[in-house]
């Protein structure tokens, strides 16, 4: 009998224990705890060494409230150094046990300030092992600026798990949300750790598994080196205080972006302390789009500056010569209904540029279009069109920032989508000629421009970042380490387009912009736009580059609604410029100016009367509504939330305008597309979901 | 050193050293469930604040306490059977005017630094009164009435015990109707005892209806298996048919008017949950309010949580060790926790997890070994005391072990009885060192004629 107790015993364990694998995997499962270890994020450099983005640390105060029992604590002096009553203590510990149970650590003051923690750090010795203070990385900006390009990180999505399935990733993540952060998440990141712990019945770990032998360390994130400069960026924000507008600069030689400023612009500080939630909120909410990157994302008509263009194709197509003359009398006729010019005269090509004449350019598109060369204006426009995609425009340049906008250069399909069955010609759309019409491109386009009229011919693609710490292991900065040369257009085409731009600086439109000592290329631009129907004050463009020879800045400005460019893109430009040269404004009434600048009020009427209504007692409540929709999008949207092709790693999918629920919100109070400024708004809804 | 050689004269060594062995393999798997990473050896292990360090005292006064047991003259515990069982049952009683509730049972006599349960000590007593009224020379064991007086000295602890919520308990003195069969006791009671035991359980697991009708199955499958013989002798057809009545009598009648009429609720319900069955009272018999009833219920869903929750747990631990085991003091499931109680009923999954297959078959050998060394050496004995109390050890051991290994792999219903020598317990491995050194010091005087 015993002996049969002793087998049916064994046997027993022997199924139990070797051939049913069940039951170890449940042991697994319970016993076991796979604890992912963040790596520090890589941390971002300007061009000279400084650190624009780091990682610092924030403390939280915990509390396990199952250990506070017996342990004498002098309650009222804790709350003293708290700034708490009792009453609040008792709810906080409640709150902690009936969310987190009393044997676990819970939050009990998050996000404590430095002077908080010194504080408290002073008494802890007689909180121990109740309360304990608990170390949360978060990003820092120590310059508290440039947070359009930087980028803020923010939880991750279901959707954001599901396409980076694989990844490490793992709900309650944090991922770069916008800006830099977004584009080099994958090198940010670092690797994630893995430790296995012991756990136990209560879900508390109890220590290593096996003393770590199946871990592996965290690899922190690689560091970034930017050709973005600090200091020029924060002159540039200093100097958009108070307009809405952009300003890229970049430098030709690289392509690397030396600044990029969007205004209004937020604090990007504001985002990571623990006051987060709230001010994601409210900027999400701000009629002036402060999230917005508006030096990418937004699209305008170029204006004058892209008169430049015209002439290279002028002079390329040889339809004009550098001697060509027009005349004008005040307006372009060729086309019946006159085109208004602004400063009468005869104009050969350096006097059109430097004086900005719309019927020059009229006149030379015209005989573009015209050309006998091709059999019909549509195969003409096409050409033109070649051109206008060499130049970078109509199509992203491909810049290591989220958000990119293509803009727009008409073809012959859009026309022929906008007058069905119709004959058009070049007179449909002269107002093109000038910059205006149905052609939009983004301040990056036009600063590249600049760059490819300063190298005489030729250009790399604009990026933020120039290398990676440790290498660039997935090529992420491969298409910046090209240049572009797509047309070949001799030297002497652009010494003349250049003659005309010099022109601007010191006779022409662009004399305003003068930099001391220092030969500026430069072209201005005033574009007409219509917000509801209703004609704005103009914007104020202006494109430049310096110096002449052996150029090392080429820049772009655009304030909206600022009326004509000479009071206050020109001079912008003119002080960035400087600033980067020289590395400071030595003169002291150049000095003066930045600040006379800087308190320039241009906001545009728009978007006051924006404010004004947001701000109104009846707004209020549908601001409610639309914070109770903010609240179920949470702040994981993005002001913008495009495809996740946009990150590197992605494959390009073919284009989806998609716009998230905040922006819609943003529309209907404030109408996003009038900063995206154009004429003509259904061909282009039309083109860009085709 | 004279001393020494007289006092391990003629001592069973090999049963010396497997106590040793499995009592250091206990105090190893207690050590296993309580050890935390964080914790220093030494400084817990004097403070007897953990199981570890007290069982590991325990087992120094067990030692002193077989010291003494094998220093005593044999004939002292012929002398003492007696008395020592009037001891045994007086402590027992006392326990219910002085006993501390543990577990929801007043079995325990508070000593201070531990508790004493006399139930668990009594197996000493009886054990010796057994042996002790089996080898008089007037009893005759052939007497039905000798057979009564036995079942007395057995049963009545049994009653005791399950007057104070110790079911468990209660059962392992039925392990003394095997003694009592080796010295004579027809074979026909050991049927008869495990049939009704079988017949009460099946009564409590399984629906009445149900069962009737299997009994009667069984009933009319033995009638036609038997035509012949029935053809000739009409008798064995009554039996049959006398035996059948019994059974649905006991089923139907007899055990749901002891449940009813004679156990307090609480005592039937402590039962059920022995052999993890619901309790539901009688309505009829019992005038509860629909809140009673409610509340019956829900107690009963929980325990049958808890225990599927023990059980399925047991099991996790004892199967992820896999055939080598996760090696000592690296089992997740003993460190987490995870096995309610498991440093006494339960110890045997922290060796299945840590040793996995091959530890968990030695220690199951081991006891096997143990055991049939017990067997062997009660052969041969020549008095009859030292022969019915060493199979009393060994049933008892055997019914420990068997029901308590049982029920960690799900093969048995838990039933809240120690691994004889490894779970902790003071109670429990004194009781244990006591039976088995008396045995070995009786052993030690084989050739002595004991009465």
């Amino acid at each position: 009998m015993i002996l049969a107790i002793g087998v049916i015993i064994i046997g027993r364990l022997f199924s139990l224990q070797v051939l049913d694998t069940k039951y170890s995997v449940l042991a697994d499962e319970q016993g076991r705890f796979r604890k992912v270890v963040y790596p520090d994020r890589g941390i971002l450099f300007d061009r000279k060494g400084r650190a624009i983005l780091r990682n610092t640390v924030i403390y939280d105060l915990m509390v396990t409230p199952g250990k506070i029992r017996g342990m004498h604590m002098d309650t009222a002096a804790f709350c003293k150094i708290l700034n708490i009553d009792t009453s609040e203590f008792r709810k906080r510990i409640i709150t902690a046990i009936i969310k987190n149970k009393s044997y676990r650590p819970s939050v009990f003051e998050s996000s404590l300030s430095d002077e908080m923690v010194a504080r408290i750090n002073e008494s802890m010795y007689k909180w121990v092992p109740a309360f304990y203070l608990q170390e949360r990385p978060v990003r820092d900006y120590p310059y508290d600026a440039a947070g359009n390009i930087l980028g803020y990180l923010s939880e991750v999505t279901p959707e954001f798990l599901k396409a980076h399935d694989g990844e490490g990733y793992q709900s309650g993540d944090y991922a770069g949300k916008t800006g830099l952060e977004r584009s080099y998440e994958k090198v940010l990141m670092g690797q994630r750790g893995i430790e296995y712990w012991k756990r136990d019945n209560k879900n508390r770990l109890t220590g290593k598994l096996d003393n770590g032998r199946f871990d592996t360390p965290a690899i922190s994130g690689q560091n970034l080196h930017l050709a973005l400069d600090i200091k020029l960026q924060m002159l540039g924000e200093k100097l958009m205080d108070n307009k809405v507008g952009a300003i890229v600069a970049l430098d030709p030689r690289t392509g690397g972006v030396l600044a990029m400023v969007s205004s209004p612009t937020y604090k990007p500080n504001l985002l990571t302390g623990s006051e987060r939630g709230k001010h994601i909120g409210q900027l999400l909410l701000d009629p002036r789009l402060p999230l917005m990157n508006r030096a990418v994302s937004a699209t305008y008509s170029p204006g004058s500056t892209f008169k430049t263009l015209q002439a290279l194709v002028g002079l390329q197509e040889g339809v004009i010569t550098p001697t060509t003359t027009f005349l004008c009398t005040g307006a372009f006729y060729g086309c019946g209904r006159p085109m208004r010019c602004l400063d009468p005269g005869n104009f050969k090509l350096k006097e059109a540029i430097t004086f900005s004449c719309n019927t020059y350019f009229a006149n030379v598109m015209q005989r573009a279009i015209g050309n006998k060369a091709f059999s019909s204006p549509r195969e003409a426009l096409a050409a033109w069109d070649k051109y206008m995609y060499a130049f970078g425009l109509g199509h992203k340049l491909g810049i290591d920032m989220p958000s990119e906008k293509p803009g727009l250069i008409p073809t012959p399909a859009l026309y022929d989508k906008m007058y069905p069955g119709m004959h058009w010609n070049f007179c449909t759309f002269k107002s093109v000629s000038i910059g205006q019409g149905e052609v939009n491109v983004t301040l990056l386009q036009v600063a590249n421009e600049m760059a490819y009229l300063a190298n005489k011919g030729w250009y790399i693609t604009p990026h933020m970042v120039d290398s990676i710490d440790g290498g660039d292991k997935y090529g992420l900065l491969d298409s910046f380490k090209m240049r572009h040369r797509p047309l070949n257009i001799p030297d002497s085409v652009f010494e003349a387009v250049q003659d005309g731009m010099q022109g601007v600086m010191e006779r022409g439109t662009g004399a305003a912009a003068k930099v001391p000592g220092i030969i500026v290329c430069g072209k201005t631009g005033t574009v007409e736009n219509f917000y509801k129907g209703k004609k704005q004050k103009d914007h104020a463009f202006f494109g430049a580059f310096a110096p002449r020879e052996n150029p090392r800045i080429a820049i772009a400005v655009i304030c909206e609604n600022a009326g004509f460019g000479a009071s206050s893109s020109a001079p912008i430009a003119s002080l960035m410029i400087e600033q980067y040269l020289k590395d400071s404004i030595p003169e002291p009434d150049r000095q003066a100016r930045v600040e006379a600048i800087s308190k320039m009020d241009l906001m545009p009427a728009r978007i006051l009367d924006a404010i004004r209504l947001r701000d109104s007692i009846r707004q209020a409540k549908a601001l409610k509504l639309e914070k109770e929709l903010m609240k179920k999008a949470k702040d994981t949207m993005d002001i913008r939330y495009e495809d996740d092709s946009e990150l590197p790693d992605a494959p390009q999918k073919p284009e989806k305008e998609k716009e998230s629920v905040p922006i819609k919100n943003v529309k209907d109070t404030v109408g996003f597309n009038a900063i995206i400024a154009d004429k003509i708004k259904l061909p282009l809804q039309a083109i860009s979901k085709s | 050193m004279r001393d020494q050689i007289e006092i391990s004269k003629g001592i069973d060594w090999l049963m010396v050293w497997l106590y040793v062995i499995l009592v250091s393999i206990g105090i190893l798997c207690i050590y296993s469930v309580e050890y935390r990473q964080d914790e220093s050896f030494f400084n817990t292990v004097f403070s007897l604040n953990k199981n570890y360090s007290r069982q590991l005292l325990f087992a120094v006064i067990c030692g002193i306490v077989a010291t003494f047991i094998l220093l005593t003259d044999s004939k002292l515990f012929t002398a003492m059977a007696n008395i020592s069982y009037v001891f045994g049952i007086i402590l027992i009683l006392a326990t219910f005017v002085i006993g501390r509730d543990i577990n929801g049972s007043k079995s325990w006599i508070p000593l201070g630094f531990f508790n004493l349960q006399p139930i668990e000590l009594c197996k000493i007593f009886t054990a010796l009164a057994l042996a002790k009224f089996l080898s008089r020379p007037e009893t005759n064991f052939e007497k039905s009435s000798s057979q009564i007086i036995a079942g007395a000295i057995v049963l009545t602890p049994a009653a005791l015990s399950i007057l104070q919520n110790e079911t468990g308990l209660a059962l392992v003195y039925f392990a003394f109707l095997i003694p009592m069969y080796r010295e004579g006791l027809p074979g026909i009671y050991l049927i008869i005892g495990f049939s009704l035991a079988i017949l009460v359980v099946a009564t409590i697991l399984v629906e009445k209806n149900t069962l009737a009708i299997i009994l009667t199955a069984i009933a009319i499958i033995m009638i036609l298996s038997f035509k012949k013989t029935i053809k000739r002798n009409k008798s064995v057809l009554f039996l049959i048919i006398f035996l059948w009545g019994v059974s649905v009598g006991i089923q139907r009648f007899a055990v749901p008017y002891v449940f009813t009429k004679v156990l307090h609720p609480y005592q039937v319900e402590r039962i059920m949950n022995t052999f993890g069955a619901d309790y539901q009272p009688d309505q009829n018999a019992q005038k509860l309010t629909a809140e009673d009833q409610k509340e019956i219920e829900k107690l009963n869903e929980k325990k049958k949580a808890t225990e599927n929750y023990n059980v399925k747990q047991s099991k996790i631990a004892i199967g992820s060790g896999g055939f080598w085991g996760k090696g000592f003091l690296k089992g997740t499931q003993t460190q987490g926790d995870f096995v309610p109680e498991q440093h006494t009923d339960f110890i045997f999954t922290s060796v299945g997890e840590n040793f996995g297959f091959w530890g968990s078959a030695v220690v199951v050998l081991l006891y096997v070994l143990f055991m049939l060394r017990i067997v062997n050496v009660a052969e041969r004995q020549r008095s009859k005391f030292s022969r019915v109390y060493a199979y009393s050890i060994a049933a008892i051991l055997f019914f420990h072990v068997s029901v308590n290994i049982c029920m960690t792999v799900g093969l048995a219903p838990v039933i809240g009885i120690t691994l004889p020598l490894m779970s902790y317990g003071g109670s429990s491995l004194l009781t244990f060192t006591i039976l088995i050194f008396i045995l070995i010091r009786l052993d030690a005087d084989r050739q002595m004629i004991l009465r």
